[in-house]
């Protein structure tokens, strides 16, 4: 404790704007968001664990010289062994290079489908809520028809007409998989559009484009991010339930679902077949969920200060 | 005169993720049986969180209670308490008045139920005597035909009628001590008045003192007899509500003061406080209010100033009112 | 006496709710003059906001009209209604809300700029830091995010942005009501600097009486979507005519032990009613003092009482 002395009862002269200075440094959102996301570690964990997996499935297949489907007759049903990682299938087919093929094309599928997420399902939900009244009216319907159809159904009628591969499936996907994502859009517009700030923009003069891009998108893009990191695993899934019954991918091509099918016809006698596809399978739908809780809770502003 | 509630050097502190948010830092004051006293102060001085400790309704963490204690009716330090002791006390021996009428009721449940709950909990009685008691209160705090709304749900009410149902909730037990936050800020004037005009009068008849909280001046003209004004975590004057209005000596009241509107002024100049209150993760070292105040020494910008007593119970924490100044030195 | 920039005439705005018809603006006329400063006072449910936004074209009228500059907003199109947008600005009331917490703020004050394309690159950048110094923020926090700043700064941005088009009228919906005391006085001291400055017109919206009496040349009173009383501010509160007007005066507690100790105050029975399906006659009636028979019948008539003093009440005829 200082000493106090009388000459310290002498005045400080003001200086003017002193008082409006902010001295914390300038954080985006983004930025904030990051920091957030950052002390919860399952979902970091998550977070490291697909950017490893998306490693492994870009470079994963190099590593090895065998091709995806190239058959080693003489080494067949093999163990995982020096040569062969992750061993063999009944066609003496290299798993290591199939594992890591599937799951490119399950990623590859994950990414169609929240591409379609984002363009279509974004702007027809915000579209319907901008507008509201009699054209939200229309466009909810025409979307409750469209949803009460069985994907199931869509995606068989597919591939009798287009023959089944990876491109009828994003198709099917692109006909409903979409619309949780302009649902969930137009939830949040329809709420969003009653902000102060929009009704600023709209005595300004703005046109409705640029409210629905520059101040309604935007402000949903946390809840469009969460939603995004939820449809991926469930493209996934279902193309992997599609192939599990025989409608996915065609053969020789491997995708999860068809190892993991592979894998549990032999299950008893070659547990690896199954082994391996199922590990990264569900360790890759855990991470998804587990980055999506993550963000959920470091986007929600909410939860700062 | 004997002492209701005694709050001594209350240090209350917030963990958040930047750091320690240092809400409360050292507050002490006294409230007389019988009185109504004021705690005055803009958003962020911590006048809600001293109320809500008083009635630890604050949840640990992330609040924590550094230093401090509050004696109360001479007896027991509220600090002290178990959680279940303090339960015990609150609603039969302090009771609250919250801010919004909108959200501070259940609504699930009937007004008769909710005034009910606390009568037969704490005082025992049986459910058709705390009914009676229950119709009685709602009279009390004049609610037109009672025996009909004590059956229905707080949708059915007005924010006015729903803010004298809670009076009636609190003042249901006959507390000791009434804790009022900001118990008229969401209402309209004119309701305002009528909330104000019946504490007044319930005052009066049930005798319980009362702490409200507001950052309205003419509500503490109105009903306040002491005054306590908060700053940035701390009392930075106290004294009767005519000390404080006709001879207040700390900057910060005088500006207060100065930059509020009367209705039957002459069209004078509006003298804001330039500037913001500080940030409480890393309060200042010195006067908090040094970085807005007009008279600002060197002393203030390296020690905290104390209380020094002006006069009767009117005491003020500033240098300006230090025996050196007073002396007449620089 | 300088020609009137607003007429509202005749204006009703309803809402069709799910019990009923909401006449939030009952049959309202009133006039403001360039260059001063109309304040819009009454509690919640009066009306003042939706009149204020319906004024905005922020909705459309039910009936009657609104003329600014003598041509009937709600029937504007293209280029003239552009030019209302850059003529007539809106200051809100949340500072927590009115700004978009994506845009940095140089974004959201260039935002009626960048709409009506005046000007980009440099010159932009001035005229936002011009701004920001008009109401005294310093020209870095452009780049910042509403989060980083106070309930005042935030307001203050907003009016900023108001300004940045240079508008003739300024529609202000309780800009200071969610501030801290202190600060507002800060906020009103730079609306009647900035009214100096640039020759604007105000129509301030507010429940805090004693600051209308402050800022405005003239007052209207509302309840419950009708206008009872309009006068000039030192009139209404010193002779005020309606009985409505009368109450809301006794109500407002003054900061002065000694006043509020010898005051004589008029507490009003019952509960503000329901705007949605209202009775017939005067809107005041379950509440007033005075009531007569009459009231409940009739509708009283807009007259003026004495000089630029409007009253509709029976009392007076």
């Amino acid at each position: 404790m200082q000493e106090i002395t009388d000459n310290l009862f002498t005045p400080v002269p003001k200086q003017l704007n002193e008082q409006e200075k902010i001295t914390r440094p300038s954080i985006t959102y983004g930025q904030d968001a990051w920091r957030r996301l950052k002390r919860n570690k399952f979902a970091m964990a998550g977070f490291y664990f697909l950017i490893a997996i998306t490693l492994l499935a870009i470079i994963g297949p190099y590593l090895q010289k065998n091709g995806y489907d190239v058959q080693h007759l003489t080494a067949r049903n093999e163990m995982p062994n020096g040569s062969y990682w992750f061993g063999t299938d009944e066609f003496g087919r290299d798993l290591w290079v199939r594992l890591w093929w599937g799951t490119r094309i399950s990623l590859f599928i994950g990414i169609m489908a929240a591409l379609m997420d984002l363009f279509v399902g974004v702007l027809y939900g915000g579209i319907s809520a901008y507008y509201g009244g009699k054209i939200d009216d229309i466009m909810q319907r025409f979307i409750e028809v469209v949803y009460s159809i069985p994907y199931l159904l869509i995606t068989v009628l597919l591939i009798v007409m287009m023959g089944s591969g990876i491109w009828t499936i994003v198709f099917a996907y692109g006909i409903t998989g979409w619309i949780s994502m302009a649902r969930l859009v137009r939830g949040q517009i329809l709420s969003l559009k009653e902000q102060e700030y929009v009704l600023a923009a709209t005595s300004l003069g703005a046109s409705p484009w640029r409210i629905i891009t520059k101040h309604l998108i935007p402000n949903a893009l946390s809840f469009i991010i969460i939603q995004i990191t939820f449809t991926i695993p469930q493209a996934i899934f279902t193309e992997a339930f599609l192939s599990f019954l025989g409608l996915g991918v065609k053969v020789p091509l491997a995708s999860l679902g068809m190892l993991l099918s592979d894998g549990v016809g032999s299950m008893r006698v070659y547990p690896w077949r199954l082994l391996f596809p199922a590990l990264v399978f569900s360790l890759m739908m855990v991470s998804f969920n587990l980055l999506g809780d993550g963000l959920r809770d470091a986007l929600d502003p909410k939860f700062r200060k | 005169m004997k002492n209701i509630l005694e709050v001594k050097n209350l240090k209350v502190s917030f963990h958040t993720y930047a750091g320690e948010v240092q809400a409360v830092r050292g507050v002490s004051f006294e409230l007389k049986k019988g009185e109504v006293l004021a705690i005055v102060g803009e958003s962020g001085c911590g006048k809600s969180v001293t109320s809500q400790t008083i009635m630890r309704l604050i949840p640990s963490p992330p609040s924590f209670i550094k230093e401090g204690s509050i004696l109360f009716d001479e007896k027991v330090d509220l600090l002290q308490l178990t959680p279940k002791e303090m339960e015990l006390i609150r609603g039969s021996e302090i009771g609250m008045i919250f801010q919004d009428p909108m959200t501070s009721l259940n609504p699930t449940m009937t007004i008769g139920k909710q005034i009910t709950e606390g009568l037969v909990k704490h005082q025992g009685l049986s459910k058709d005597k705390a009914q009676k008691q229950a119709i009685e209160l709602l009279s009390l705090v004049g609610i037109p035909r009672p025996e009909t709304r004590i059956k229905q749900y707080p949708h059915e009410f007005s924010g006015g009628m729903r803010q004298r149902v809670m009076i009636a909730i609190s003042l249901a037990c006959r507390p000791k001590l009434l804790i009022a936050d900001e118990p008229t800020t969401a209402l309209d004037v004119t309701i305002q008045a009528q909330i104000i005009d019946l504490l007044k009068d319930l005052q009066e008849k049930i005798g319980s003192s009362i702490i409200i909280i507001t950052h309205n001046l003419g509500v503490v003209a109105d009903i306040a007899q002491r005054v306590v004004v908060m700053y940035a975590g701390k009392i930075v004057e106290q004294g009767t509500v005519d000390d404080i209005f006709y001879r207040a000596q700390h900057p910060y009241t005088r500006g207060l003061l100065h930059s509020i509107l009367r209705l039957d002024d002459e069209k004078g100049e509006l003298v804001p406080i330039e500037g913001m209150p500080p940030d409480l993760l890393a309060p200042p070292t010195g006067c908090a209010f040094a970085a807005r105040c007009q008279h600002t020494m060197n002393i203030c910008l390296k020690e905290d100033p104390q209380p020094q007593l002006i006069q009767d119970e009117h005491n003020t924490a500033c240098w300006l009112l230090d025996k050196r100044m007073r002396a007449g030195i620089s | 006496m300088s020609d009137p920039i607003l007429e509202v005439c005749n204006l009703k705005k309803y809402f069709h709710v799910t019990n009923g018809v909401l006449k939030a603006v009952d049959n309202v006329n009133l006039f403001i003059r360039r260059g001063e400063t109309f304040g819009l006072v009454g509690e919640s449910g009066c009306g003042k906001s939706t009149l204020g936004r319906t004024i905005m074209r922020l909705y459309n009228a039910t009936e009657g009209e609104v003329l600014f500059n003598g041509e009937n907003v709600h029937q504007l199109k293209g280029s003239k209604l552009k030019q209302f947008n850059r003529d007539m600005q809106m200051v809100f009331q949340d500072p927590y809300a009115s700004l978009n917490p994506r845009m940095t703020v140089g974004d959201i004050i260039a935002e009626g700029i960048d709409i009506h394309r005046l000007y980009s690159g440099v010159k932009r950048r001035e005229r936002v830091s011009e701004l920001l110094q008009t109401v005294g923020l310093p020209e870095e926090h452009a780049s910042r995010f509403p989060h980083e700043f106070s309930g005042g700064q935030r307001q203050r941005i907003g009016i900023a942005r108001a300004l940045a088009i240079k508008p003739q009228f300024i529609v202000a919906d309780e800009p200071v009501s969610a501030l801290d005391v202190s600060v507002q006085a800060q906020v009103i001291n730079l609306f009647k600097c900035l009214q100096k400055e640039n020759g604007l017109t105000y129509l301030f919206i507010s429940h805090d009486l004693a600051m209308v009496k402050h800022i405005a040349d003239r007052v209207g009173v509302m309840y419950l979507g009708a206008m009872t009383e309009v006068a000039n501010s030192s009139d209404l509160y010193l002779k005020p005519l309606h009985p409505y007007t009368v109450a809301l005066l006794s109500a407002i507690p003054i900061p002065d032990p000694e006043v509020e100790r010898k005051r004589e105050r008029i507490i009003l029975e019952g509960d503000v009613p329901s705007p949605i399906n209202p009775p017939a006659g005067c809107r005041f009636f379950a509440r007033c003092p005075k009531a007569m028979p009459e009231c409940q019948v009739n509708t009283p008539l807009w007259i003026e009482v004495e000089k630029e003093h409007y009253v509709a009440c029976h009392l007076y005829k």
